[in-house]
């Protein structure tokens, strides 16, 4: 057992794209069954730390390790049982525009080759329901959709091995506020029943108060808070009092009774 | 540490137990999740639905330390997709079980289709008509844009014609006369040694001349762009339809044909001609190169033989098949482009269909060619 409970330990963080540097010495610990929130401005690389998280970036300098080891040196089993364990959901969706809806949810079941095809059936309008989607569109291909369905098929292949680790970069993008509620409802009713780690990148203040357990907030390269909401809206910067403490951050804020 | 996880996943296990008062009962415990349960899941599920064929039997699912969907689509399914009469479950679980007697449905029954081989062909005929339409209808579109730019030649889209032509005409010369050089080689040293067997060392420029200007040529520098070009303008036109770029242009007001297909097909309409004269050229300087050393013949005599030779209506005729190749490879990638639907194996299944149609025309048109010029430029 590392000395920590951190599902993910990011160290000393350099990322550059050519010459363009996007993280400067960034350090952060993920703790086992937290939700934790990455906010910053549009640019300001929280979708580049997810990659980073996941293995589809390399850092300049630094390490991050996923579930207590570096992602480098694994054979591909223990990749295949890491990649398992977690959950993405893409900014974009990212869903496969040759497969159907039913496909798409139905494809990381069927490459676990444990389940038969009607439990995978079963499992699929599960899914379907849970993110609100009838039964009807099951057959439609992603380019019949629209956009905020993409959004909510993509949360529903996520989560469809039930992952302990779930990336969703900006979940309730695109989605109307009676969704977005639900999403959070949604979110709120899976951890009870099991131990989720989410790390989302966000910039809906409700949904960033209803579910955080912690803040992380990415400003001039760096992470220049981390902690719960109250503590992060005490730190003195330029972004955090823009994002927290305008008209619209403060009525939300004080809506959930924080301020 | 990861297998120390994996340790505390203590999978689901069934137990039989008769209680004291002699009722049967089956107690689950442990943890029913997908990762908890990986490859006992076969086997679990053989076991439930042994103890589900006793109706009176007593299901204890509070003794679970964790369940999530798929441990209860296995216990559902377990059941034969209905509860069991006697169920204890805990609250949080029973939620579970409410969503899945909610949203089941049986699984409706595909029919099969006695019919299918007619359906295919009828299909197939459908699709080449709607080639051919389709084929007509941007035709007809790009006539009405010639007309158009009749009316308004400052709205000629020069800069893309010209990058047309660097990208198809330019940028072909260097594979068109690596095959066009290696070609006439072979053909001139299998000819030559036909040839030198009954002395004709002399025709050898009739036969170079005539089937390098008046087919290989062209031939082979339709077919070279078409693969080349074609595949790129098809793939191009595609991609440009998976990230809605089409759609942006067109509410701009920027019509497809105008600045997307027209320029293509004018500029592989200028310069297939021109790749066709090149590969010709290069083709018959290795027919010469060879014809010098396995016959002897100079390039002076070569040269000064070729007009006597070939009649120059067979160049005018070569060209004249490199402008409508050209032309026809360039509607053909455009037709396909445009029809290729939001999704990447449509992308892939388009540019196929393109580079194969194209090449089939490109051979057709050649034949169609070859019987209505069948009297001119030979003796
Ligand atoms: N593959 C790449 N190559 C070059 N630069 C990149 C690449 N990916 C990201 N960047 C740059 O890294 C910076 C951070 O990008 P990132 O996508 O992480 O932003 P973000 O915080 O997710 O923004 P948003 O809220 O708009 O999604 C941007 O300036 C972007 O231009
Ligand atoms: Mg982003």
């Amino acid at each position: 057992m590392p000395k920590n409970n951190c599902i993910i330990e990011v160290e000393g963080l350099y990322t550059q794209f050519g010459n363009h540097v996007v993280h400067e010495n960034i350090g952060l610990c993920v703790q086992r069954g937290e939700v934790l929130t990455l906010v910053g401005g549009s640019g300001s690389g929280k979708t580049a730390l997810m990659r980073q998280m996941l293995g589809l970036e390399t850092p300049a300098q630094g390490t991050v390790k996923v579930f207590g080891e570096p992602l480098r040196d694994r054979n591909r089993q223990q990749i295949q049982n890491m990649r398992n364990r977690c959950g993405v959901l893409f900014q974009k969706g990212a869903l496969f525009s040759a497969l159907s809806v039913y496909d798409n949810i139905a494809l990381p079941m069927r490459e676990l080759r444990t389940l038969d095809e009607e439990m995978i059936r079963d499992l699929v309008m599960l899914k379907l329901e849970m993110v609100e989607i009838a039964p009807v569109h099951a057959n439609k291909m992603p380019a019949e959709l629209s956009g905020g369905m993409i959004k909510r098929i993509a949360l529903a292949r996520a989560m469809a091995l039930n992952p302990e680790l779930l990336f969703l970069d900006e979940p309730t993008a695109g989605l109307d506020p009676e969704l977005s509620e639900g999403f959070v409802s949604l979110i709120k009713t899976m951890q009870s029943e099991l131990t989720f780690t989410i790390i989302m990148a966000t910039h809906d203040l409700d949904t960033l108060v209803a579910l955080s357990d912690r803040v992380a907030v990415l400003a001039d390269k760096r992470l220049v808070a981390l902690g719960t909401v109250r503590e992060v809206i005490n730190t003195k910067h330029a972004f955090i009092s823009n994002f927290f403490c305008g008209v619209r951050g403060r009525k939300t804020l004080e809506n959930n009774s924080i301020l | 540490m990861m297998s120390e996880i994996q340790g505390s996943n203590s999978p689901m296990v069934l137990r039989r137990v008769t209680g004291a008062d002699g009722i049967p009962r089956v107690i689950v415990e442990g943890n029913c999740t997908l990762t908890a349960l990986g490859e006992r899941i076969r086997p679990i599920a053989a076991e439930l639905s042994e103890y589900a064929t006793a109706p009176e039997l007593r299901w204890d699912l509070t003794q679970i330390a964790r369940m999530d969907d798929a441990g209860a689509v296995l216990l559902w399914r377990g059941w034969g997709n209905q509860r069991p009469r006697y169920l204890f479950v805990r609250p949080e679980h029973e939620r579970l079980f409410d969503r899945l007697e909610e949203t089941w449905t049986p699984p409706s029954e595909a029919t099969p289709d006695r019919l299918w081989p007619i359906m295919v062909l009828g299909k197939a005929v459908f699709l080449l008509w709607e080639h051919l339409v389709g084929l007509v209808i941007l035709m007809g579109q790009l006539v009405l844009e010639i007309k158009y730019l009749a009316g308004h030649p400052s709205r000629i889209p020069w800069r893309e014609i010209s990058a047309n032509l660097y990208r198809t005409g330019a940028q072909a010369l260097g594979i068109t006369a690596l095959v066009g050089f290696l070609i006439g080689v072979v053909l001139s040293y299998l000819s030559s040694r036909q040839l030198q067997i009954f002395g004709a060392h002399i025709f050898i420029v009739n036969i170079l001349g005539i089937s390098v200007i008046r087919e290989l040529g062209p031939m082979l520098a339709a077919i070279l762009v078409a693969g080349r070009s074609g595949s790129s303008m098809t793939a191009q036109l595609g991609v440009m339809r998976v990230t809605e770029e089409l759609d942006a242009l067109t509410v701009m007001g920027i019509p497809h044909s105008l600045r997307l297909i027209l320029p293509k097909v004018i500029a592989l309409g200028l310069a297939m001609p021109l790749v066709v004269l090149w590969t010709s050229a290069v083709a018959l300087i290795g027919g010469m190169t060879v014809a010098e050393f396995q016959l002897g013949l100079g390039y002076k005599f070569f040269l000064s033989r070729l007009p006597d030779a070939v009649a120059v209506s067979n160049l005018w005729l070569g060209l004249g098949k490199g402008i409508v190749c050209g032309m026809a490879i360039a509607l053909i990638s455009c037709h396909f482009g445009l029809r290729i639907k939001s999704n990447t194996e449509s992308l892939g299944e388009g540019t196929t269909n393109s580079v194969v149609t194209s090449i089939t025309v490109v051979i057709i048109i050649d034949a169609i060619f070859a019987v209505i010029f069948s009297d001119v430029g030979l003796r």
